[in-house]
């Protein structure tokens, strides 16, 4: 079935922005994203596949290797010509096994000539691209772990099945889940650069147009992708022009100091607050085509960079997304 | 369909709207995502059997899928024993490729392992897989389908009470669904209003519910959807999602006329309320016509005014110690079935010293390839850690929490926060007044627990026996899902209220030995806490009969009280 159009979803700004930040920017770390069941968090997620401007690979690498991989992992890139192709999006299933995940012994090659040849799993095919987990939640503990660990280091090492293979593994990882039905832990919560809550949107005119853009797209798919191509298109140009901005912009002392103050205000734990929320925010100046960064910025990624950063007070039940509200408005007005 | 004439007149037997949603299903099999039959009876056998003649009919595939099917048979891949008979790589198609565009029936659709209901729910969202027909047995409301297949299924249908024994074949001859136009705004917009009193806040009902809407245009040969049409769409899509009762001038029925032990017929509450009034907008007739159709159950639920906990629960954390994952501990002996995985290089490993001997006997070559037996196989072991549930049993009487309550609420969410970072359940069961209540059914979600536990109100007497019974059922349940649980009861011990309900201090407590001794044959691990001002020889002598460790902490705030009962836990040990 075609994909939703990225364009065409309806509402939940601030989740479309946080993914198109890590689009702009991987370094940004991946995107957690909360909500009840059935408010386009997948779609979202899905449709950002096709949002993304090509990356160039060597055509006959495994992994989609840059030159840059090449040079780092000469054994396991196959090297060939440098060819033009579309930025991997992995949608990975809750029930992967292990092997599926990290890879495993060619069972084919194995049989077949008795040869050990690794066969790559869904993290070499998410390299340089995204790897989406719904449900995240609710995901095995083993798998989290060894998600974490790959996700940090940006490679995969495998010793297992009398295999020894080291292959890089860069992703932006995408998570999606209900906090109704399983908290995620900490560890992995802090690992995602930005998380964002969706509720189901309630105006009734909402609902109404996103059930009018639906029905249109199962009716005539290709028709309506065609209907929403420019608007996707101007999206794409935008994010590869961001892309390319990103280098040029460099946070100022005065915005540096803002962000500083800000995560001291919040409490939130460690520096990687404060790092994700300058970096999503020179996304963001990028994205939108600023001549610097500043602190317009900085507010309006705050909540999705440290909401899910605040030391957690279990008796206290103000919502987090409030209290860092608070903190902006009396730092900066 | 033969109803047998007992149900009231005018009112149709539950299979009529199964049978209708099946039929609309079968207009356009792609568009609905599935379909969940609950309640085991010979209607849903022979709508069942309908269906498949239906989908046989017009050359779709209809298969069976067993909840225990590997990755291997579900995806495809190499089909290990075919390849190791022949030397050569034999791939085999996945069942959801087979079935594209088909459907596959899931019998006991609640026991489905979570890994199972992952991938089902991605091919569903792919548009390409096979809708789902789960077929739900399941008997207590926290057993259920996976809550993510649940969303994904269009219609949902309550087969238990049918009397129907035959189903007519499922024609749709003639419907055509392209030719039926687009919703129009007031019926969107009547739709979402309707959604909007249910208390049904996804977005994906309100989608099938407008397909749905056109399907049944289709079906009775209209070019645009009519009120009638809109109506059997709220009816078979919104309504069994409702979470509350649309605002009614007239009284919700009373719960007390529906005796849980014999299932009603939904039937009964269509009384005037079907009759559409012509002069009222068209939404308000649609949110009559869903509410008529709210399954009984769910009705007495919401009259009461308790959420359902199946929207909301569902495959949470149902995680089994299965072997199948985890730490790897090593190969043996064993054939690569029900789940099991093969070891391949020890298996190679074990059939490499053979080779020459059987090349011998075979009379083979040197070219030929490696030569395997039954006995080579290896499949791998895993160690997986046996999750731990902790069920806090918490005294809301009067005598002993009143005062004390807040610090026992604080120290159970202490203890929460603490468990999902272990990543352990816990469960919460309150007692206090006549009853004892499962709060919060084992689950990882903070959320759900602090909802739960500030609902909990306090005051009334102290039926200590029903607490610990309650205690007991939820511990027999975690531990027959392969879990281990653990107790903390957090009371005074100073039982009043006895099992049979009556109060009476002497009785109260000799039941409260006796279920604290059937807790202590259970052999479940526990402590209990004495958080009342003066503690009390009952509390101990109540640990005593339970086998179970005994704290007493006086004037212990919710931080100290959390403290203590994590030092005296047993170190979390893989099991």
């Amino acid at each position: 079935m075609a994909r939703f159009p990225f364009s065409a979803i309806v509402g939940q700004d601030e989740m479309k922005q946080a993914l198109l930040i890590a689009a702009v920017d991987p370094s940004v770390g991946g995107v957690m994203v909360f909500g009840d069941r059935g408010t386009g968090k997948s779609t979202a997620a899905r449709a950002l596949a096709k949002l993304l401007p090509p990356i160039t690979a060597h055509a006959n690498c495994p992994y989609g290797g840059s030159k840059e991989d090449a040079e780092r992992y000469p054994d396991v890139c196959g090297g060939g010509p440098l060819r033009k192709r579309p930025v991997p999006f992995v949608d990975m299933p809750l029930g992967a096994t292990e092997d599926r995940v990290i890879g495993s012994l060619d069972l084919e090659r194995a049989l077949r000539a008795g040869e050990k040849a690794f066969e790559p799993g869904l993290l070499a095919k998410a390299h340089r691209g995204f790897l989406y987990i719904d449900e995240i939640n609710l995901l095995e503990d083993h798998l989290v772990d060894l998600l974490l660990d790959v996700a940090a280091s940006g490679e995969n090492v495998v010793e297992r099945e009398g295999l020894s293979v080291r292959h890089p593994a860069k992703f932006v990882l995408i998570g999606s889940g209900n906090p109704e039905e399983g908290e995620l832990r900490p560890q992995l919560l802090d690992r995602f650069g930005l998380s964002v809550e969706v509720k189901t949107p309630t105006e009734i005119e909402t609902r109404i147009e996103i059930m009018r853009l639906v029905a249109a797209q199962e009716r005539d798919p290709e028709a309506f992708e065609a209907q929403w191509a420019a608007e996707d298109e101007a999206i794409l140009k935008q994010v590869a022009r961001g892309k390319n901005r990103l280098e040029k912009l460099e946070p100022g002392e005065d915005v540096l100091m803002d962000a500083a103050q800000l995560c001291l205000a919040v409490g939130a734990d460690g520096l990687r607050g404060e790092l994700t929320l300058m970096r999503a925010a020179r996304a963001l100046a990028a994205l939108k085509g600023a001549k610097a960064v500043r602190r317009e910025h900085l507010v309006a990624i705050a909540p999705s960079a440290l909401r899910h950063r605040l030391r957690r007070d279990v008796l206290d039940e103000t919502g987090s997304t409030v209290r860092i509200t608070r903190a902006i408005e009396e730092l900066f007005g | 369909m033969t109803p047998d004439g007992s149900s009231p007149e005018g009112a149709c037997d539950p299979v009529d709207d199964a049978v209708l949603a099946a039929r609309l299903f079968l207009v356009e099999p792609t568009l609905f995502g599935g379909m969940v039959l609950r309640g085991s009876s010979p209607a849903r056998d022979a709508l069942v059997a309908a269906w498949g003649e239906a989908m046989d009919a017009s050359g779709r595939p209809f298969r069976k899928l067993p909840g225990h099917v590997d990755d291997e048979r579900l995806l495809g891949g190499v089909d290990i024993a075919s390849s190791l008979a022949t030397g050569r790589a034999v791939h085999q198609r996945g069942l959801l490729e087979q079935c594209e565009g088909g459907a596959v029936v899931v019998p006991m659709a609640e026991r489905m392992e979570p890994r199972v209901a992952g991938r089902l729910a991605q091919s569903v969202d792919e548009g390409r897989g096979p809708a789902l027909i789960l077929l739900d047995d399941a008997h207590d409301a926290d057993d259920a389908p996976p809550a993510s297949l649940l969303e994904r299924c269009a219609f949902h249908a309550e087969l238990g009470a049918s009397r129907a024994a035959r189903v007519d074949p499922l024609g749709t001859t003639g419907a055509d669904l392209d030719g039926v136009a687009a919703l129009k705004p007031t019926a969107l917009e009547a739709l979402a209003a309707t959604a909007e009193a249910l208390g049904v806040a996804s977005l994906r009902p309100l989608i099938f519910a407008q397909s749905a809407a056109r399907a049944h245009a289709a079906l009775n040969g209209r070019k645009a959807a009519v009120e009638e049409d809109l109506a059997a769409a709220a009816r078979l899509v919104l309504s069994p999602r409702a979470t509350r009762l649309p605002p009614m001038e007239e009284e919700p029925p009373p719960p007390e006329e529906q005796p849980p032990e014999t299932p009603p017929e939904p039937g009964e509450e269509e009384n005037e309320s079907q009759q559409p009034n012509p002069d009222a907008p068209l939404e308000e007739t649609l949110v009559e016509a869903a509410k008529a159709a709210i399954p009984a159950d769910l009705l007495a639920a919401l009259a009461e005014g308790k959420a359902p906990r199946r929207v909301t629960g569902g495959g949470t954390g149902k995680r089994r110690k299965s072997g199948l994952r985890g730490k790897p501990l090593g190969a043996r002996q064993g054939i690569p079935r029900g789940g099991a995985r093969l070891a391949l290089i020890d298996t190679l490993r074990a059939a490499v010293p053979w080779q020459e001997v059987r090349r011998r006997e075979s009379g083979a070559g040197r070219e030929d390839p490696i030569q395997m037996r039954k006995e080579d196989l290896r499949v791998r072991r895993f160690e997986d850690k046996a999750a731990r549930v902790t069920i806090f049993a918490v005294d809301a009487s009067g005598s002993a929490a009143a005062a004390r309550l807040a610090e026992a609420k604080g120290a159970v969410e202490l203890m929460l926060a603490q468990a999902y970072v272990t990543r352990s359940e816990v469960a919460l069961v309150a007692f206090r007044g006549e009853s004892a209540e499962l709060l919060l059914p084992p689950t990882r979600s903070l959320t759900r627990a602090r909802r739960a536990l500030s609902e909990l109100p306090g005051g009334g007497g102290t039926p200590l026996s029903m607490g610990l019974d309650a205690a007991r059922e939820c511990a027999e349940a975690v531990a027959s899902k392969g879990r281990t649980p653990s107790l903390v009861v957090l009371t005074d011990g100073r039982a009043n209220i006895a099992r049979d309900g009556q109060p009476g201090r002497k009785q109260a407590g000799e039941d409260a030995i006796a279920s604290a001794k059937a807790l202590a044959r259970m052999g479940v691990d526990a402590i209990v806490i004495d958080i009342s001002a003066r503690a009390a020889r009952e509390g101990a002598a109540l640990a005593e009969a339970m086998n179970a460790r005994f704290l007493a902490l006086p004037r212990a705030d919710a931080h100290q009280i959390a403290d203590a009962v994590q030092a005296a836990q047993p170190s979390r040990q893989a099991a």
